[in-house]
């Protein structure tokens, strides 16, 4: 019993932190119909932010100001990377993605000297609290109550505000929405740095947990973000959450099926078999709109 | 448009025959005689951290002996790095690197896939390379040109399970290693073969690269009642490890090898109440005058402690990395030569005492070592103190 | 635009490549003509690893830009197909002797021939181009077969989609092929090694010195047949209906293409050529180990394709010597510490190289976004301003 529970435990604090990565891809993907490759690697980046920035200041200084720059530096990717190929086919707009994440992979190697860093303890985060006899850390119970928080939030600034209905106009019709003089460019920043926002926030709880970051450490949550995207339909967040959770909890239970199976080795594998099987069987996934191709 | 591309081209070509004719003309001005020895270990990638210190012990054994006397001539000794990527499709054109370098003999790698990479490459050119703490067999066998000085995984792999068994008094191991790396999974196969033979049952598993959640992993040890675990992973994984194992209060036991004995890892162990056993090439203060002198090294330089990762713990590697260079300069004093053919055939016959004890090679090229150390770490003050010297059998 | 296929073309193109590969040969050789060999040419020189990598790489990024360039499905696979093509090769090729070595954590191979032996052995001139040219051949027809049975579901999709579920593949086949439990075929984690590699191509005089090097040969002639091979086909009638699925699906469709069938053609073909480099990587490397495999290696050739032109054949092949040479011989200066007279050039330390590269590609993806080439191959430079005019 104790062991499930440390399972499920497990699952929701993964399930959680590849929820606030989804929900940024989830919204690029939604305006731009843009893979954003390089959204695992800023989280990368906001990780090494909260170290370096730590060791210089406080950390109730340093905690914003990783949340700062990790917009900034979304904001900035947006406008040197994929604002200048706007008008490109999409197929440019992904390989200039990839390109930025190899840059982004390459400098966090410079920087670090392909050494892997330690993340700070965060007092409070950090704590070990018992939960039914099984240690955890208060960063997991944090978890899903601030991403259920975040997905509230977020579905009232897209239904309720007028930045919101911009961005829903955005998806529906890039060219019409431009026609009926919606900043186009401002909406798409706005996205990024929401995005990049959650992403900060998830790197602060996924490396309290998990304290070591590496220069690829960004890639593989980055991926299955995506793929819980793709689960729970892209262009949704509750989809991604509910998606990002499901996969979470999946992988963790499948890491813990008996050694004698010898089935842990495909936990990742799971995770892009279930890709496939929702895109050949539900290609709009759980909570997708049906997109139709104009001719 | 055509023109800027024919422009920027024209750029890279002549970038890269800068770079050619770059590497010529160093160190040979001035009439001084230089010999060249290679450094073909990862700077990037997931080994870079232990290959930078194997490195740091290159260096420091560089600056501490820069000339060598061969044949009656005084040559200066020059260290050339080239960086393996810790990936096995960059180790042969580093490998290529260091023999378009014209070096004498190579050292390294850390790790023993890039070493099995690049190997074939050096036998081809006619150059010896002697690994420092590439463990797996295959790097060896079957390749004349390779050499090397750390003992080897079927030899750790027993010692350790013989230690876990008779310290622990162990009936469960439960063994946890990334899947596809040689290392992780060569070592456990052997810890396997030795801990089953002596009574004991094995609980085997493989995590994903790149995995941070180790603790589903830490959870079944504990319930499946494991009485050791042993983590033959790699640095940064095994921080993690040891630091989700804190905090889930895992009480069980750990077994490292070689890799584990790293500052990082210890640092991760630092204050918690984790018990953590490594196997080692090396324990600190079994040469004080070698622990001394290095210290200095790496506090008097700022790029060095980087490299150390921060502070000034020694690590196992970088005393083989210090032996690895003196092993060198004797195969090249024996060999009375630069030429790599002449220090190739000097070098299987060089017999030296090292800070990490006495080197000989067999007639694969391994070095004949019966000994490891086992260290236990100091959770209180985040050092390492010696358990025992533990023999084969 | 209609290809004129006049024979007078395709013997100058076949002269060129014959003059190429003599060129090759010369260069690796050059030692026997002459004393004094310029240090780039020594057959020590970085040049021919680099050349070696050029031709595994060339042909990954050709087979790539088939199914990218010329039908316009993108897919992330690629890896994962070089992957089986790299371990077939591996696991077909391993002499006899060998194996008890190579396969030492099983306790010797499920697998109880190997292609060379069967034809007398590496060291016979029959076993070692028999053994190896069929196991490549081998290595090709597993990676074809896999595609056909992953295209069943995933050609379905669309541009991205149909990327992310191809590289979903990849990493699944990636786990398979690490899985201990294969251990006695695929080795498990351990690479298999000890394989016939290009240097045993090198022909050597009784006494073991090599007499003449055609290690650098032999990988460029593979991969020059190889691309051959896709330049025939694309400029066939199956090329052509690529070409207008590339366009426009609908109105291929509308034309009387059947997209299922020439899609799956495509993906079959370009996945057979990315097995056959996949073996060469194995040659190249001189083992097969599923880790290099990663989605990483499909980006690199990614870039090559995007840095060459997306649908430009010559453009590949030249963007992916520029590429090999520049990540791993060029640009490796940048990777040490350099003093020149008292001063310490700044920013010069491991990693730079790779900060350097990978700002040099973000400049070719976002400034010279048609690639070195666009989609024109290097003939047509030389015919002058005809064609752009008849564009």
């Amino acid at each position: 019993m104790e062991y499930i529970i440390s399972i499920l435990l497990s699952g929701i604090s993964v399930g959680g932190q590849y929820a606030l990565i989804a929900i940024g891809y989830t919204m690029v993907y939604g305006i731009l119909r843009l893979i954003n490759f390089a959204h695992g690697d800023v989280f990368m980046v906001a990780g090494l932010m909260g170290i370096y920035l730590s060791a210089s200041m406080p950390l109730y200084v340093a905690i914003p100001m990783v949340i700062v720059l990790t917009a900034i530096l979304a904001f900035f990717i947006e406008r040197a990377a994929y604002k200048p190929l706007r008008s490109a086919p999409r197929m440019s707009v992904m390989i200039s993605a990839i390109g930025v994440s190899y840059l982004l992979q390459n400098m966090a190697t410079y920087i670090t000297g392909a050494q892997p860093m330690t993340y700070p303890t965060i007092p409070g985060l950090s704590d070990t609290v018992q939960i039914a006899g099984t240690p955890t850390k208060w960063a997991v119970l944090l978890t899903p109550v601030l991403v259920a928080v975040l997905v509230v939030a977020l579905t009232v600034l897209i239904n309720k505000t007028k930045v919101g209905m911009a961005m829903r106009a955005v998806s529906k019709d890039f060219e019409t929405a431009q026609l009926m003089g919606i900043k186009i460019n401002t909406v798409i920043s706005v996205t990024f740095v929401i995005g990049s926002v959650l992403a900060a926030v998830g790197s602060i709880l996924y490396f309290t947990n998990y304290s070591a970051v590496t220069p690829t450490i960004g890639a593989l949550p980055g991926l299955k973000a995506f793929v819980a995207a793709v689960f729970g339909g892209i262009g949704s967040i509750p989809g991604a959450v509910i998606g990002a959770f499901i996969i979470g909890i999946c992988e963790t239970v499948i890491k813990g099926l008996p050694s004698a199976w010898d089935v842990s080795v495909f936990s990742d594998a799971f995770t892009f078999a279930l890709l496939v099987i929702v895109l050949v069987f539900k290609p709009t996934g759980l909570f997708g709109e049906k997109a139709t191709d104009k001719v | 448009m055509k023109k800027i591309i024919s422009l920027s081209l024209a750029l890279i070509m002549a970038l890269g025959l800068v770079a050619c004719g770059g590497g010529d003309v160093s160190g040979e001005q001035a009439g001084e005689k230089v010999v060249k020895i290679g450094v073909f270990e990862p700077a990037s990638g997931d080994s870079a951290s232990g290959g930078k210190k194997e490195t740091l012990g290159m260096q420091y054994a560089n600056q501490e002996t820069p000339t060598v006397e061969i044949g009656g001539e005084t040559y200066k000794v020059e260290l050339i790095p080239a960086d393996n990527g810790s990936s096995t499709d960059k180790a042969p054109t580093a490998a290529a690197d260091l023999v378009a370098k014209d070096v004498a003999i190579v050292l390294g790698s850390y790790g023993s896939g890039v070493s099995m990479a690049g190997g074939p490459i050096f036998d081809e050119a006619g150059l010896a390379a002697l690994g420092v703490t590439c463990t797996n067999p295959n790097v060896t066998a079957g390749n004349d040109y390779y050499y090397r000085i750390c003992f080897l995984d079927p030899f750790q792999g027993t010692v350790l399970a013989n230690f876990g068994k008779d310290k622990f008094d162990a009936s469960v191991a439960y063994c946890l290693g990334e899947i596809g790396n040689e290392y992780d999974q060569g070592l456990i196969t052997f810890f396997e073969q030795a801990f089953t033979a002596a009574g004991g049952t094995v609980i085997k598993d493989s995590f994903p690269t790149n995995n941070s959640d180790f603790t589903s992993y830490l959870n079944k040890a504990k319930s499946e009642g494991a009485g050791v675990i042993f983590t033959p992973v790699s640095i940064a994984y095994a921080t993690q490890i040891i630091t989700q194992a804190s905090s889930l209060g895992i009480e069980i036991p750990f077994l490292g090898s070689d890799t584990l004995d790293d500052n990082m890892v210890l640092e991760a162990a630092k204050g918690t109440d984790i018990q953590l056993y490594v196997s080692t090439f090396y324990q600190e203060g079994g040469n004080p005058e070698f622990d001394a002198g290095i210290k200095n090294y790496i506090n008097s330089d700022s790029v060095a402690k980087d490299a150390n990762g921060g502070n000034d713990t020694i690590s196992a590697v970088t005393a083989m990395g210090y032996d690895a260079y003196y092993v060198a300069l004797e195969a090249m004093k024996a060999a009375g030569s630069v030429e790599p053919e002449a220090i190739k055939a000097a070098l299987g016959g060089v017999i030296y005492t090292g800070v990490s004890g006495d080197i000989a090679f067999d007639e694969v090229g391994d070095a004949i070592r019966d000994t490891a150390y086992i260290k236990t770490a100091n959770t209180a003050d985040g050092t390492w103190a010696l358990e025992t010297v533990q023999k084969a059998n | 635009m209609i290809q004129k296929k006049s024979k007078k073309g395709a013997f100058i193109a076949l002269g060129c490549i014959l003059v190429f590969l003599a060129v090759i040969v010369l260069l690796e050789n050059l030692g026997l003509f002459m004393d004094n060999v310029p240090k780039v040419l020594k057959p020590t020189s970085q040049l021919f690893v680099v050349l070696k990598k050029t031709a595994v790489y060339a042909l990954a990024a050709v087979s790539m830009n088939l199914l990218t360039g010329f039908t316009g499905l993108f897919s992330l696979g690629q890896a994962g197909f070089m992957l089986l093509g790299a371990y077939t090769y591996a696991i077909l090729t391993v002499p006899m002797a060998n194996k008890d070595q190579v396969y030492y954590a099983f306790n010797g191979s499920a697998v109880k021939f190997s292609l060379p032996d069967l034809f007398g052995g590496v060291d016979t001139v029959a076993g070692l181009v028999l053994g190896v040219l069929l196991a490549i051949i081998l290595a090709g027809i597993v990676a074809a077969i896999f595609a056909w049975f992953i295209g069943l579901p995933v050609l379905r999709l669309k541009s991205d989609y149909l990327a992310i579920a191809t590289l979903g593949f990849a990493e699944i086949m990636r786990a398979i092929f690490q899985w201990q439990k294969l251990g006695p075929v695929t080795n498990g984690a351990n690479m298999i090694n000890k394989i016939p590699t290009f240097a045993n191509f090198n022909i050597e005089n009784a006494a073991g010195k090599v007499v003449l090097r055609l290690s650098t040969f032999v990988p460029f002639l593979l991969a020059i047949i190889c691309i051959a091979i896709i330049v025939l086909l694309i400029n066939s009638s199956y090329g052509r209906a690529f070409k207008a699925i590339r366009e426009d699906e609908i109105a291929a469709e509308a034309m009387g293409i059947n997209l299922a069938k020439h899609k799956r053609m495509s993906f079959c073909i370009s996945s057979f050529f990315a097995g056959i480099s996949g073996a060469m990587f194995a040659m190249f490397v001189n083992n097969a180990q599923a880790k290099p495999f990663t989605t990483n290696l499909t980006y690199e050739i990614l870039l090559i394709v995007v840095i060459g032109g997306i649908g430009s054949i010559t453009g590949s092949c030249i963007a992916t010597f520029l590429y090999v040479a520049c990540s791993e011989w060029w640009l490796r200066f940048l990777d040490t510490q350099t003093v020149i007279g008292d001063f310490q050039v700044p920013l010069l330390r491991p990693g730079f190289r790779m900060v350097v590269f990978s700002i040099v590609i973000m400049v070719v993806v976002l400034f010279f976004r048609r690639g070195i080439m666009g989609n024109k191959e290097l003939p047509d430079l030389f015919k002058g301003k005809r064609k752009e005019a008849a564009k």
